[in-house]
């Protein structure tokens, strides 16, 4: 009997959560905007994932403070639901599910990560829930014709073409022989077709073309066969893990290449863990600190910098910027359809035409954000073995002046 | 297909040395896994999650000033006392148990290491530097990292330390008695559950110590132990259990038939093609055996 009676209230306390959490949790209640998310928090993502819910909590409470969000004539605030999607599209998809069926969320923030956003975007696209997200590059994303998919980052594609463009001008506009590695997930292969493109366009020539699996941290063979075949550009993406493999082999190895183009530098905190050795890698950025745009939330990429970093005790990683700047996208959103309508404020997404701090915002008929381009910076150490990431191209942004070729491994 | 390397011989030399160093760390692994298997019939899953764990520690270490390399000594110490816990929680309550349970067991604990992990260390992909520089070969062609080169240097001098004591030493003596029957050596006196115990330990003390010399030439991850226990399991499956010459041998086989199909077949079919050589030996010792019993009948 004793055993019966612990189910019954077992059953009676979770009906009681479930009912509660229903009601709690709708769309508006009161003076909140409620969004969902579901980000991850652990798992092989859980780094980015926190970056993200950092630069999401940044700006709602900074737009919170700074009077929220004016709709009707009423006064609103955000407020965000999280899930940890345990960095498994599985869990994401169905966690996007639960946000809207269960807890009435109507409007819904990007997770991390392009396949998390791929395995959530059908999700929201089926109830018709708008969903601005900032972490999700791949190109496949635009191309599926989703209505209620925005992104406020610059696709995966572009992410390299600025430095296949700038090896070709500096070799005086021919065409280069590039060398690339690339791992096998969505948003390194869209990186891939993007200098695939770019290649054509300008005439280069792509002489190796590895592919890496994801749990390899060896790229030996790949270096050996660079140093052999001596490419004009080598290009690496492989997330975090793939920028610091490359790095540590190609210092070990003494691989000499004019120009070394990879992504995801930052989050590898490149300079702090290799030092010297990073010099002169070029990394492909969403965003830095010493861009000009200017907002009137954040001010500028100095000011979001320092009082990021006052928050959280970090220097923000382009990854938290971008995710703050969704949020602007959606008060500014709210703010023109004046109505929480999910329509109303689709259309209003779709219209956005913004300067945020993070960049200019313009969403193409696909979603994307077409008028932010990608920036390089170059890692550059002073004599003492500080480096610091300079803004090297486009020549617009420039803070600093490409080095290359990169000097010889012998010369250094 | 890339041709590269019959155009340019000298990467098959590259190839080969690259492969033979990586496959004496690998053997490394394969050593404590083929111990604790042949002693007490358990297939460890968790082996690569230890060997990532092993490596964390000398990343500690190198965090805090200290250089990795010490982390060789230090991170087996460490290890072996997980090891023995990892015993006492679990492996000595499926140890009897048919090998699907134990198999099951390690698993578990692999998911439980690599979560652990990742909330302890966070999801970063880290290394640690040992500043070991270069050796250049044929007219700067061949390029050995160093750190590599110290990698097998101390892989050998532990697995050669871990026969020596296999065979002299009391406890050496009463593992291989169990190994061989462990009802004999009970009722003969020896304690097989401290046996077991320790042959746990010294098994996540050499992943420790692989784990360490992994942290010095490549990069760790809470994610990234699965490469590690496949690859020490089919090392094993090859060489026969209980065969130690053959494990370093097969272990140093895999690393250059590695370093080949990633030069041949690309990068992406590396770790694939692994996969497929462990499939292709078990099809073949299959085959192998039941014309054995052809004869016997």
């Amino acid at each position: 009997m004793k055993i019966k009676n612990y189910i019954v209230t077992f059953v009676s306390a979770i009906a009681l959560l479930l009912s509660t959490s229903a009601i709690s949790f709708a769309k508006v209640v009161g003076d909140k905007i409620i969004l969902g998310a579901a980000v991850s928090l652990t798992g092989k993502y859980s780094s980015n994932g926190v970056h993200t819910q950092n630069g999401y909590n940044m700006a709602v409470e900074r737009i919170n403070s700074m009077g929220g969000v004016k709709v009707g004539g009423k006064t609103y605030k955000f407020d965000i639901i999280y899930y940890d999607d345990e960095s498994n599209p599985k869990r994401a998809a169905q966690l996007a599910e639960r946000l809207i069926s269960q807890d009435k969320v109507e409007f819904m923030l990007g997770p991390y990560s392009s396949g998390l956003t791929k395995a959530m975007a059908p999700v929201t696209e089926k109830y018709g829930v708008p969903m601005v997200e900032a972490n999700g590059a791949s190109r496949s994303l635009f191309t599926k014709g989703y209505k209620y998919l925005f992104a406020v980052l610059a696709p995966a594609n572009l992410y390299l073409d600025v430095a296949i463009r700038t090896a070709v001008e500096l070799n005086g506009g021919k065409g280069v022989k590039i060398a690339q590695a690339f791992e096998q997930d969505a948003f390194s292969q869209d990186v891939r077709l993007g200098i695939l493109d770019a290649a054509k366009e300008t005439g280069s020539e792509i002489i190796i073309d590895d592919k890496l699996p994801k749990e390899l941290n060896d790229m030996a063979a790949t270096l050996a066969k660079v140093k052999v075949a001596k490419p004009d550009v080598l290009v690496v993406s492989g997330h975090t893990k793939g920028a610091l493999t490359a790095i540590r082999q190609i210092a070990e190895m003494k691989v000499d290449v004019p120009m070394l183009a990879m992504t995801h530098c930052d989050a590898a905190k490149l300079s702090k863990q290799h030092g010297k050795n990073s010099q002169y890698a070029l990394c492909a950025s969403q965003w830095h600190k010493t861009l000009t745009y200017k907002d009137k939330w954040f001010k500028d990429g100095m000011t979001y910098d320092a009082d990021f970093t006052k928050m959280f005790g970090y220097a923000p990683p382009y990854q938290a910027a971008e995710s703050s700047a969704a949020l602007l996208v959606f008060k500014d959103a709210f703010e023109r359809a004046n109505s929480f309508d999910q329509k109303k404020v689709r259309d209003a997404l779709a219209a956005t035409d913004m300067q945020t701090f993070y960049g200019n915002i313009k969403f193409a008929p696909g979603g994307q954000n077409v008028s932010k381009p990608m920036v390089l910076f170059q890692v550059i150490c002073d004599s003492s073995g500080k480096c610091e990431n300079k803004v090297v191209a486009p020549l617009k942004w420039a803070s600093a002046k490409l080095i290359h070729p990169i000097p010889k491994w012998s010369e250094r | 297909m890339d041709l590269l390397i019959f155009q340019a011989p000298i990467l098959m030399v590259q190839a080969s040395m690259d492969g033979i160093l990586l496959g004496i760390l690998f053997a490394l692994i394969a050593y404590g896994m083929a111990l604790q298997w042949g002693v007490m019939n358990i297939i460890n899953i968790a082996q690569g999650d230890l060997v990532i764990l092993g490596g964390y520690i000398a990343y500690f270490m190198y965090l805090y000033g200290i250089h990795p390399a010490w982390g060789v000594i230090v991170s087996p110490i460490i290890m072996y006392f997980v090891g023995i816990g990892i015993y006492k929680l679990v492996i000595n309550k499926v140890v009897d148990r048919d090998l699907f349970i134990s198999i099951l067991a390690t698993f578990g604990i692999s998911i439980l290491f690599m979560q652990l992990m990742n909330f302890a260390f966070g999801a970063d992909v880290v290394l640690a530097n040992s500043g070991y520089g270069t050796t250049m070969l044929f007219d700067n062609s061949v390029v050995l990292p160093n750190s590599k080169i110290f990698a097998a240097v101390i892989s050998i001098i532990f697995a050669i330390g871990l026969v020596v004591y296999m065979k002299k030493s009391k406890l050496g003596r009463a593992i291989r008695a169990t190994a061989q029957n462990a009802r004999a050596a009970k009722i003969l006196g020896v304690d097989t559950e401290k046996v077991y115990a320790a042959t746990f330990g010294i098994n996540a003390a050499l992943c420790g110590v692989a784990g360490a010399l992994i942290s010095i030439t490549f990069t760790i991850h809470p994610y990234m132990g699965l490469p590690y226990t496949i690859r020490s399991f089919m090392i094993v499956i090859v060489a026969g259990l209980g065969n130690l010459p053959g494990v370093a041998i097969s272990g140093m086989g895999l690393g250059v038939f590695e370093e080949f199909a990633d030069y041949i077949l690309g990068t992406e079919f590396r770790i694939g093609s692994v996969f497929l050589l462990l499939v292709l030996i078990l099809v073949y010792r299959r085959f192998k055996l039941s014309k054995k019993r052809e004869y016997l009948k």
